[in-house]
């Protein structure tokens, strides 16, 4: 296995592994702090990329197709966490299960109304168009390396925003004893609407930042959230920094296994079979990977609760 | 009362639809209702987790598959006359219902097991995530399995056989359909009357009362989760056979999802809840659909109202909150 194959491998796990995050983040920061299972994330990542394909289609500009996908994905979210979520925290799960599986149904087919069946496409930049050498002679395309670089950046600047500033503050507390900060004058709906905002704005991010490397359709989003449990359920729920581990475990997984698998296979199997099977195993290669940590850790790496 | 009441108007109008069918001459409804009857079955086994045993399990679908493709492998090597397997000995396909569903069970009920052991180690969220996980870990796998398909999935040609019926005939079919959802609703009823019932019922109110008198209430609850696979798988091999077709759609979690709605529209932990959800699911979709191609856009609208503001589903709505057997 030649070295740069390896390496540009690498990077496309890693490249996976923080779209991923941005949406795990958001799932975790709601669960954490509203006790919330949001199946509709999936749902805001592809309100997102609409956006996104639509404002890019109209304007030209892939940052104003950026801002938009954020945007209208925060203000969704905030749409329905006033209209809908709001009456689902003192439900049991289930509950909130229905609900949020009732809004994916209202979002997709409400999105295939306006839009239509088929994908629209996102381009990439200009300035962000072609490969890029890096160290080593390695070639790799230009983009994904600024999503890789988004991607931390933004793992960055929400565990500042948790750690520093004073809505951080809020949040942590929130997560700890909602009574208690609504007692010291803390608005905690408000709280609830903002926290959700921001989830909804990044699974946005995620969106339009995918899209363009992906096409935008409806129903884009459910796979991305099933593997955002899956980082989630690794991670730990409620810990920023189980997500980001988490997400990256998982981006590297599925990306290598795809790769690799069949290979060792062929070890001590002949070609063909050893195809399938190295595809059959490398499909479920991130599902063991969870299976082994919920044996290992049943609340996940970083998680304190159950 | 209201509620026994409910289930016997429930299954008169069951019995009696395919007469009713041909006699205003629509033989093509009876069709629908066996989708029905079929998706009844598959909602009964979830409900068996779901309501009383309070485990909120958001990957069903894979079992309902598991039940599909036992169906499609078995049959499909039938048809093609070769072996599933020739060594350590060999294996033959078969075209014969009743040997296809002891299969389906089979197969289900051990990956119920599998999954179920996993699962339950954690409780609440952490539990749907994971099976709606592992229920996605069993659709990519589907879809990589070339040999059985692959995402195209399995067609068959002619519908299995149950001896002294000619599972063709529209009518017929439909018929072996609802006997089997009637045994197993009258075995759902034997169960939750049962010790095993009562436990598992004391198990999802208070698992550490449970634990008192020295039950354990994982194992009660994995007990349920197993059984309830093992009914959606049964379901599974019949909507297999009733399209005679089966494909990685039917493990992935939309299917999930739909047979979780089927519950909770009908209503959870009642018998007939499954039954009331799955007629009124096919019904909106037979009528909704007619009018407009957007017509989950009504449902989800629909399954919203209810959720916040009909909690307990028709039966709950007809039988009134919570009198219960």
């Amino acid at each position: 296995m030649p070295l740069a194959l390896l390496a540009e491998q690498v990077l496309n796990g890693l490249q996976f592994g923080v779209m991923l995050f941005l949406m795990a983040a958001g799932l975790t920061l709601i669960f954490g702090v509203m006790g919330l299972i949001n199946l509709a994330h999936g749902s805001l990542y592809m309100v997102g990329a609409f956006a996104a394909a639509a404002v890019a289609g109209a304007t030209g500009s892939f940052l104003l197709a950026l801002a938009a996908a954020m945007t209208a994905a925060a203000l969704a979210g905030a749409l329905v966490e006033l209209l809908v979520i709001r009456r689902l925290y003192a439900r049991d799960h289930l509950d909130q299960v229905l609900a949020t599986f009732a809004l994916i149904l209202i979002f997709s087919e409400g999105t295939r109304w306006l839009f239509g069946s088929f994908p629209l496409y996102l381009d990439i930049p200009a300035a962000l168009k072609g490969p890029v050498t890096l160290p080593g002679g390695i070639e790799y395309p230009r983009y994904r390396l600024a999503l890789i670089g988004i991607g931390l950046a933004v793992a960055l600047g929400l565990g500042l925003l948790i750690t520093r500033t004073r809505l951080g503050i809020r949040i942590r507390a929130g997560e700890n004893d909602r009574e208690m900060i609504a007692a010291l004058g803390v608005d905690i709906s408000r709280l609830y609407t903002v926290v959700f905002a921001l989830g909804a704005g990044l699974a946005g991010l995620a969106g339009a930042l995918v899209g363009a490397i992906q096409s935008v359709q409806v129903g884009m989003g459910e796979p991305v959230l099933i593997l955002a449990f899956v980082v989630i359920v690794i991670g730990g729920i409620g810990s920023i920094r189980g997500a980001l581990v988490g997400a990256i475990l998982v981006g590297l997984t599925d990306t290598l296994g795809g790769v690799f698998l069949p290979g060792f296979f062929r070890l001590f199997l002949d070609p063909a079979s050893a195809a399938s099977v190295g595809a059959s195993v490398a499909s479920m290669a991130i599902y063991i990977l969870m299976a082994a940590v919920l044996i290992w850790r049943p609340t996940g790496l970083y998680g304190a609760r159950a | 009362m209201r509620e026994t009441l409910t289930n016997l108007v429930l299954l008169i109008a069951l019995v009696a639809f395919p007469a009713w069918a041909l006699a205003v001459d629509e033989p093509f409804l009876i069709t629908l209702a066996t989708r029905a009857v079929i998706l009844a079955l598959a909602a009964v086994g979830l409900n068996i987790a779901l309501g009383w045993g309070g485990l909120v399990s958001l990957g069903h679908a894979a079992f309902f598959g598991i039940g599909g493709y036992a169906m499609g492998i078995l049959a499909s090597h039938a048809q093609g006359y070769t072996p599933l397997t020739e060594w350590p000995f060999v294996i033959e396909g078969t075209k014969s219902m009743p040997v296809i569903w002891l299969v389906a069970v089979a197969a289900s009920a051990l990956a119920a097991l599998g999954i179920g052991v996993l699962s339950l180690r954690t409780a609440g969220v952490y539990f749907i995530m994971i099976t709606l996980a592992f229920g996605q870990m069993l659709y990519y796998f589907a879809i990589s399995w070339t040999a059985y398909g692959g995402e195209d999935g399995l067609s068959i040609y002619v519908r299995n056989g149950f001896p002294g019926l000619n599972t063709l005939v529209p009518v017929q079919f439909y018929g072996l359909c609802l006997a089997v959802l009637i045994l197993v609703l009258a075995l759902n009823a034997a169960l939750i009357r049962s010790p095993f019932g009562l436990a598992l019922n004391a198990a999802r109110q208070s698992p550490e009362r449970v634990r008192t008198v020295g039950l354990d209430p994982r194992r009660l609850q994995l007990a349920a989760f197993v059984l309830s696979g093992a009914i959606t798988g049964l379901a599974g091999a019949l909507f297999a056979d009733l399209n005679r077709f089966v494909s990685p759609s039917m493990l992935s979690w939309q299917m999930s999802g739909e047979i979780m709605v089927l519950v909770i529209l009908g209503g959870a932990a009642r018998l007939f809840g499954p039954v009331a959800g799955a007629i009124l699911f096919v019904v909106l979709e037979h009528v909704l659909g007619g009018i407009s191609d957007y017509w989950h856009v009504f449902l989800g609208a629909l399954l919203l109202l209810i959720v916040l503001f009909a909690r307990g589903g028709i039966v709950g709505l007809i039988a009134g909150r919570r009198g219960g057997p």
